[in-house]
C-alpha cells in the first residue's frame, strides 16, 4: 500500500526539481530551440520562394533571349538574302553596262575603220590620178619632141574644141 | 535496477557453485537450499520502492552502497541532517530510527512522549530523490547544450547529437503537441516538451543498471502525482467558456441535468479521472516493467533449491527473458513519455473547445 501513497519528502523534491527544470527548459531551452528551428524554417521557405521566383524569371529571360536570337537569325538570313540579291543585281548591271560599252566601242572602231578605209581609197585614187597624169605627161612629152607633131597636136585639139562648140 | 540484478545474479550463482561443491554435487540435501531461499515479494518491493541508502552490491561481507543525506525536522528535537551510513552500525541515531515494520516500514521514525512511533517531517534525499535530482540536472545540461548551439549559429543545419535532438524535439512538437492542442499550441508546447523529456529521461535512466541510473523514479507515485496535478491545473485554467458549460450544463435532455444533476456530476468526476488516469498509467507501467525484470531475475534464486541442472537452465532462460524485457522496456520508456505528453495535450485541447452545435442551441 505504501507504493500508492505519495511520500511527502519526495513530493517536495519533485516539486522543487521539476519546477526548476520546467522553468529553465521552458524559458531558455525549448523556447530558444523552437524559435530558432522555426525561424530557420521560414528562412528556408523564403529562400526557396525567392529561388523559385528567380528560376521563373530566368526562364522568362531565357525565353526572351531565345526569341531575340531567333529574330536575329531570321534577320541575318534576310540580310544575307538581300546582300546576295544586290550582288547579283550589281553583277548583272555591270555585265550589261560592260556589254553596251563594248558594243559602242566596237561600233566606233568600225566607223573609224570605214573612215580610214575611205581615206585610204581616196588617197590611192589621188595617187593613181597623179601617177596617170605624170605618165601621160611623160608620154606626151616624148611624143611632142618634134615640131610638126606639136603643131598637129595643137590643131587637133583646136578642132576638138571647135567641134564641141558647134 | 533490473539488469543490475541480472549481473549480480551471475556473480552470486557462480559463487554458489564454487563455494559449495558438496551441495552442488549432492542436490538431495535439502538443508542448504532452505537456508538460501528468499522472499521474492519483499525483494521486488524493496527494489522498486524508495530507500535511504543506495545499495549497489554486497561483495563478500562488505555492503557496497552510496550513503545519502537524511534531512528531517522533528517537532520536538528540531532539524537533523546526517548521512544514512550511520544506520549501518547502529539502529538509532539522535532519537531517530528506520521502522522495521508496521505502517511506516522503511521510513525514518521517532518516538513521541507516549512512546508511539511518529514520522517527523522528512525531506531526506532518498534514492528516488537523488536519482530525480541527478536526472533533472542531466536533462538541463543536455537541453541547454542543444539550445546553446543554436545561439552560436542559428541558420546552420545541425549534425550529430544536436541534429538528432532537434529532430526528436520537433517531432514531438509537430506530431504530438500540435495536433493534440490545435491552434495556440505554442503557449503549451514548451511545457509539454519539458514533460516529455523529463519523463523520458527518467524512464531511460531507470533502465541503466549501474549507480546513477536504475532508480524507479517514474514508477513512484509521488512523481507521477506531481506531473498529473500540474497537467490538471493547466487543463482547468485554460478551460474555455464552452468547456465549463459542457460540464455544468451539457446539451442533454433536461431530465438528465435537473432536478438531479446526473450529467454534471459525471462530467465533474471526469475532470478528476483524466489526470488520475495519467498518474496511474505512468506509475503502473514503469513499476510493472521493473517488477517483471526483477521477477525474472528471481527465477535464478528460486530455482537454486531445485538442483543444479534446473538452476542452470533457468539461469539461461532468465537471462534471455530479462534481456528481451529490457528491450521491451526501452520501447515502453518512449511510449509512456509519448502517451503522457499526448494525453496532456489532448486534455488541454479538449478544454479549449470553441462553441459548436450552433443550430441546436438556437433550437433550445
Amino acid at each position: 500500500m505504501s507504493l500508492l501513497l505519495p511520500d511527502s519528502g519526495l513530493l517536495f523534491w519533485m516539486l522543487l526539481s521539476f519546477g526548476i527544470v520546467a522553468f529553465i527548459l521552458v524559458k531558455y531551452g525549448f523556447q530558444v530551440i523552437i524559435k530558432m528551428v522555426e525561424s530557420r524554417k521560414t528562412y528556408i521557405d523564403e529562400s526557396l520562394l525567392v529561388a523559385k521566383q528567380a528560376y521563373e524569371q530566368m526562364a522568362v529571360v531565357k525565353a526572351q533571349g531565345e526569341v531575340i536570337v531567333e529574330d536575329a537569325r531570321r534577320e541575318q538570313v534576310k540580310i544575307m538574302n538581300d546582300a546576295a540579291q544586290t550582288r547579283d543585281l550589281l553583277i548583272k548591271d555591270a555585265k550589261e553596262k560592260a556589254g553596251l560599252e563594248a558594243v559602242k566601242l566596237i561600233e566606233e572602231a568600225r566607223k573609224q575603220i570605214l573612215i580610214e578605209k575611205e581615206d585610204a581609197i581616196r588617197d590611192i585614187r589621188r595617187q593613181v590620178a597623179e601617177l596617170s597624169v605624170d605618165i601621160a605627161e611623160k608620154v606626151l612629152r616624148g611624143q611632142l619632141e618634134k615640131k610638126d607633131e606639136q603643131m598637129d597636136m595643137i590643131n587637133r585639139l583646136l578642132d576638138e574644141i571647135n567641134i564641141s562648140k558647134s | 535496477m533490473s539488469s543490475f540484478h541480472k549481473i549480480i545474479s551471475f556473480i552470486v550463482i557462480s559463487l554458489f557453485l564454487l563455494a559449495s561443491p558438496v551441495s552442488a554435487n549432492a542436490p538431495a540435501s535439502a538443508t542448504a537450499p532452505e537456508k538460501e531461499s528468499f522472499d521474492v515479494k519483499s525483494f521486488i518491493l524493496e527494489h522498486v520502492g524508495d530507500s535511504y541508502t543506495w545499495h549497489v552490491t554486497k561483495w563478500g561481507d562488505t555492503e557496497m552502497s552510496v550513503p545519502l543525506p537524511i534531512i528531517v525536522y522533528s517537532h520536538t528535537t528540531g532539524w537533523h541532517v546526517f548521512l544514512s551510513s550511520v544506520f549501518h552500525e547502529k539502529t538509532e541515531y539522535e532519537g531517530l530510527s528506520i521502522a522495521a515494520d508496521g505502517k511506516n516500514k522503511g521510513k525514518i521514525v521517532e518516538k513521541d512522549a507516549a512512546g508511539n512511533e511518529i514520522r517527523p517531517f522528512d525531506i531526506s534525499i532518498t534514492k528516488v530523490a537523488f536519482a530525480l535530482l541527478f536526472n533533472s540536472l542531466l536533462l538541463i545540461i543536455i537541453i541547454m547544450a542543444v539550445a546553446r548551439s543554436y545561439k552560436k549559429d542559428s541558420f546552420e543545419s545541425k549534425k550529430g547529437f544536436v541534429g538528432f535532438m532537434e529532430l526528436f524535439i520537433m517531432n514531438i512538437n509537430d506530431e504530438v503537441i500540435k495536433p493534440g492542442i490545435g491552434k495556440d499550441y505554442k503557449r503549451y508546447a514548451t511545457y509539454l516538451l519539458t514533460v516529455f523529456f523529463f519523463v523520458f529521461i527518467n524512464n531511460l535512466m531507470g533502465l541503466i543498471p549501474i549507480f546513477p541510473g536504475g532508480a524507479n523514479v517514474t514508477g513512484n507515485i509521488a512523481i507521477t502525482f506531481v506531473l498529473a496535478i500540474i497537467t490538471f491545473i493547466i487543463v482547468n485554467l485554460s478551460g474555455s467558456k464552452e468547456y465549463w458549460k459542457e460540464i455544468l450544463w451539457p446539451e442533454v435532455p433536461l431530465w438528465l441535468k435537473a432536478p438531479i444533476p446526473i450529467m454534471p456530476v459525471i462530467e465533474i468526476v471526469g475532470i478528476f479521472t483524466k489526470p488520475f488516469a495519467l498518474m496511474i498509467r505512468l506509475f503502473a507501467n514503469m513499476i510493472a516493467g521493473h517488477s517483471i525484470v526483477l521477477g525474472l531475475t528471481c527465477l535464478i534464486f528460486v530455482t537454486v533449491s531445485m538442483g543444479q541442472a534446473m538452476n542452470t537452465s533457468m539461469t539461461v532462460v532468465s537471462v534471455i527473458m530479462t534481456l528481451f524485457i529490457n528491450i521491451v522496456e526501452l520501447l515502453v520508456a518512449y511510449i509512456q513519455a509519448y502517451i503522457f505528453t499526448m494525453l496532456s495535450a489532448v486534455f488541454i485541447g479538449l478544454a479549449r473547445i470553441e462553441p459548436h452545435h450552433v443550430p441546436e442551441k438556437v433550437k433550445e
